[in-house]
Parts: structure tokens; sequence; C-alpha cells
């Protein structure tokens, strides 16, 4: 079970795709504009890592080791296809709100990077668990970013949610602030960009704080320098 | 007696941050003036909104970087930041544009590059061009000067447009923005633009009202204000002639240019020159110590790289003035142009 527990950490914050690793910046930073597209974005992203991971990890004994990518990255195209065409089918609004970013999973350096990393070299159970969590790491920033760039942006929360939900999520929108106009620089990449880096910033304090409670920094001898350029 | 054997540099200014930044401040003063007596007194208002911000940020941020608050407050360069941005948004802009300018110069575009000093790009700019993408309509408002409004704007109308986005007989901005003859009106330069787009010549918009005098009413009047500032920074040394001469040099350069060329589709030197922001941006936003070229050859090249852009945005570009984008994409230039303009140290050969 260590193992699990280990892998649950690294997925969730030591090791997180989007905070750490800063992989996949581009659906990041581009679908976030609201919770609903994030919501999308990190079902689907989960979706294809779990897949991707499991299907690597049962053939990995077949797989030249010279042709690996090639074949990592059929195997991803394969199940974003099915994925994608699962959202055509039932959430066509969130297909078309998605766009290009949809079919473009498939160079989401954080599947590829997993499936190389981990699940080309681990069991089945382990693989597929991996690919949970980091997929869960990533979700969990992409719903933060758009949820603080909807708040910011259009002062809601969850508007749309019927296109991915169902009708009945209608009522599951928040009007939080009323704005006249919306805060286009927090609904455009430039504002994605702010956002992630102030999220970044504070991770990093939790982070660094965190580190100084369960062991204190050791005291370091600095060298001493001796000015010349100064008469005293 | 004894000698100093100090490294260079042997003979120090005796100017410091708070002095030049309060000269600069000091120096916007006929432009404010102008721009009161032909806007009317909500420039005043913007101003004292984005210097109260400019100031309770810096001080905040300083706070959370466990700096000297006050010692950093007094070198008056978030009174500056805060003045220019004041100056550049609609005097009858609701008043928390300003707030989200300011605050956006100071924290993001000043302080966390690592404050006064080390910010890449001019903060008052990078708040304005955050403004003018995020709010283009409330940004774009600009008033109507007062001798061609149809409606008489008491100072109360303006406090409580500012604050409550209608005066006190509940008329919006755009209302007060109506002219004598009914219709809302534009700044020169927009107008300029946008009759271009719909097939006039320059000849036929510049017949209009805005353009009785000779470079749109009231704007040459706030130009000449602040070249007459800038020319007191020069003289009191506080700038050097490099950076403002480049930049309307070039810019004089590409107008005449377009203007011989093809007189009905670009619009005159004079209207270039005196029109929209371009004094104020010559002489008081391009030539920001911090964000500027340093040596003067660069100072030049940085300043034609201005002037071009200007009239390249402005002819060509989608938005009728580009001080802001003109100076920060500018500014990105600027580590390049320092590293190939270094001036040769005494006794070595240039290469």
């Amino acid at each position: 079970m260590n193992q699990y527990a280990e892998l649950t950490w690294q997925g969730l914050w030591k090791n997180n795709p989007g905070l750490v690793q800063l992989l996949g910046l581009c659906p990041l930073l581009a679908v976030t504009s609201t919770l609903t597209n994030a919501l999308g974005m990190a079902i689907a992203t989960i979706v294809v890592m779990v897949c991707s991971n499991a299907t690597v990890s049962l053939i990995r004994q077949w797989i030249p080791k010279e042709i690996r990518i090639p074949i990592f990255v059929m195997i991803i195209a394969g199940f974003v296809t099915c994925v994608q065409l699962l959202i055509n089918a039932y959430a066509y609004g969130l297909y078309l709100s998605l766009g290009i970013f949809l079919p473009l999973i498939v160079t989401n350096c954080i599947i590829i990077g997993r499936a190389e990393a981990y699940a080309s070299k681990n069991d089945l159970l382990p693989s597929a668990y991996d690919g949970l969590i980091m997929g869960i790491g990533f979700g969990v920033i992409l719903l933060l970013l758009g949820a603080v760039r909807e708040i910011l942006g259009q002062g809601t929360l969850f508007s749309g949610a019927e296109i991915l939900l169902g009708d009945w999520a209608k009522s599951l929108t928040i009007h939080l602030i009323d704005f006249d106009q919306s805060f286009l620089f927090i609904m455009l990449p430039p504002g994605a960009f702010v956002a992630l880096g102030f999220i970044l910033a504070i991770k990093n304090s939790v982070n660094s704080r965190v580190e100084a409670l369960i062991e204190p920094p050791v005291e370091i001898e600095k060298p001493q320098r001796v000015r010349i350029n100064k008469v005293s | 007696m004894y000698l100093s054997v100090a490294p260079s540099p042997h003979h120090k200014g005796t100017g410091d941050t708070s002095t030049v930044m309060r000269n600069v401040a000091l120096a916007t003063m006929p432009g404010i003036a102008a721009l009161v007596y032909f806007f009317g007194a909500g420039v005043l208002v913007q101003i004292i909104i984005c210097i109260t911000t400019a100031m309770l940020t810096e001080a905040a941020v300083l706070h959370l970087r466990k700096k000297d608050i006050s010692t950093t407050l007094k070198d008056n360069s978030a009174l500056l930041t805060g003045l220019l941005l004041g100056l550049s948004i609609p005097p009858l802009a609701p008043w928390w544009i300003g707030v989200i300018g300011v605050v956006f110069a100071v924290l993001i575009a000043k302080q966390l590059y690592g404050g006064l000093g080390f910010n890449l790009f001019n903060p008052a700019m990078v708040g304005y061009v955050l403004l003018l993408i995020s709010f283009p309509v409330a940004m774009t408002n600009w008033s109507v000067p007062t001798e061609l409004s149809h409606h008489q704007v008491t100072f109360s109308d303006i406090i409580s447009v500012i604050f409550t986005e209608t005066t006190t007989t509940g008329m919006t901005v755009n209302d007060i923005r109506h002219t004598i003859d009914g219709v809302t009106m534009a700044t020169p330069l927009d107008t300029l633009k946008t009759d271009l787009t719909l097939g006039l010549t320059v000849g036929e918009s510049t017949a209009k009202d805005m353009f009785s005098s000779w470079a749109g009413f009231g704007w040459e009047w706030v130009n000449i204000a602040f070249l007459v500032g800038g020319i007191y920074l020069l003289k009191i040394g506080v700038i050097r002639w490099h950076i403002p001469v480049a930049v309307i040099g070039s810019l004089l350069f590409c107008s005449l240019l377009g203007y011989l060329l093809d007189p009905d589709s670009h619009g005159t030197p004079i209207i270039h020159l005196f029109s929209g922001a371009t004094m104020f941006g010559a002489f008081f936003i391009a030539t920001d110590p911090v964000t500027a070229a340093t040596s003067n050859r660069g100072k030049l090249l940085f300043g034609v790289i201005i002037g071009a852009l200007l009239y390249i945005i402005r002819n060509y570009g989608g938005f009728p003035d580009a001080i802001a984008f003109a100076v920060l994409l500018a500014n990105m230039t600027v580590p390049v142009i320092d590293y190939y303009s270094k001036p040769t140290s005494y006794g070595n050969k240039a290469d």
C-alpha cells in the first residue's frame, strides 16, 4: 500500500503535473476560462490518462524500445478519439467550446510523460493508479484556475454547466459579483499566465513554510568578505 | 590628508531618485493644467484616485516583502506611476478603472519584478494596456472638450459619474459626451481612423468641428503644454535629449513620408505630432530611466523604434493611438540594444 500512498503524494502535491512539472500548459492556459470548460477538460484528460497508462503497462513487454514513442502516441490518440467522439455525442456544447484543445490532448506531454516514465516500467494496477492520480492532480489545477478566472473575469461560477451535465445543472450557476463589463484580460490567455503564476507562488511559499516546520534550516557559515573600497 | 582608492565612478551626481521623480511630476503640471482646462476637473479626480491607490499598493507589497515602507515610498516612484496612469485614462472613467490599472502596474509590472530599477516594462503603460484590452469601451470614452460639449457638467456631476456612473440628474458618460450638434465625439485620432475605414479622405475627416484648429480641438494645447514641461525637464537635466528627439524625429519622418506618398489616407505630420499622446509619450513615458536604453546611441535607437512603431500602429493597427504599445514593444528590445551599444571605455579600441 505504501507504493500507492507515495504515488498519491507525488501526483497531488510533490510532483504535481500542473504546478511542479509544468507540463500540459497549453490546455491549462487555453481552456480554463470557465469552470465548466475546465471540468470537461479535466474529466477528458483523466479518462485518457488512466486508459493509456493501463494499456501501455499491459503491452510493455512487446513494445520494441526503439519505436516506443510512436506506439505510445498511437495508443493515446486512439483513446483521445474515443473521448472526443463521446463528448461530441453527449455534450455537444462542451465539444464546441473545447474546440481544437480536445484532439490536442494527444500532444499533452503529461500523458506521454507518464506512459514513458511510469507505465512502461510498472505493472497494470500501479500504472492505472498513477494515471488516475496524475490526472486528478492536473485536473485540480485546471479547476482552480478555471474557478479563479471565471470569478474574476465575469463574476460567476459554473456558468454554462448545463452543456456539460445536462439541463438540471442550470441551477448550479452562481452569480457572485455583478459586472457591467467582463474583465477581458483574465478571460484571455495572458490572464491565465498571471493567475497560474500566483498559484505557483502560493504553492511554493506553502511548500517552503512546511519544510521549514519539519526541519529547521541549518545555519551555513558564510565566508567573510573584505571590502577594500571604503575607508572608514 | 588621505587619498581615496575607491573604484569608479568618481564623479557622482547630486540628485537622488526622490528629487528626480518629484521633478518629473512637477513637469507634468502644464499638461495637467491644459487637460483640466479642456476636459474638466475629472482629470484631477482620476489622478488623485490613481496616486492614492499606487501608494497603498506599494506600501502593501513592501509590507509583504518585509522591506522598509517609508524609505521606499519616499522615492516618489509609486507617486509618479500613479500620476502618469491617471493622466492616461479618460477623465470620466469609473473609479475602478484607475484602481485596477494602478494595482496591476505597481504590483505585477513593478514589484513582482523586484521593485524600482528591476522592472523590464514601464509600469504605467503596462497598467494602461491592461485596461485598454480589458475594458475597451470605458477606456475609449474620452470626454468632449468642455467648450464643444452640449451639457454643462458641474464638479458634483463629475464626482457622481466617476463613483456611481451616472450624474445627479441621471445622465451616463455617453450622454455627457454629446456635442452641441448632438453627436458623440471621439478623440481626433480615433475620428480620423474611423473616417478612413469608412472611406472618407483625410481632407474630408479633418473638415469636421473637432479639427477646427490645426491638430484637433484642445489636443494641440495639451501637447504643447506637455512639450513645455518636457523642455523644462531637459533644461534641469533630468532627461537627456536623445529619446524625445528620436521619437519625434522618427514619427515626423514616417508621417511626412506617408503624407507625401498618399495624402488622402495618411494624416498630416501636424496631426500626428500634436494630437493624441505624442508629446506626453515622448518626454514623460519613453524617457523612464529604468526601462529605456542606457547609452546615448542606444537611446537614439530606442526612440526611433518607438516613433516608427507609433506611426505603424496608428495607421495600420487596430488602435487609434499607440504610445503604450510602442513603448512596451520597445522596452523588449532594450536588453539587445544595450548589449550592442555599449560605449567603449576610455583607452580601449572600438571593435
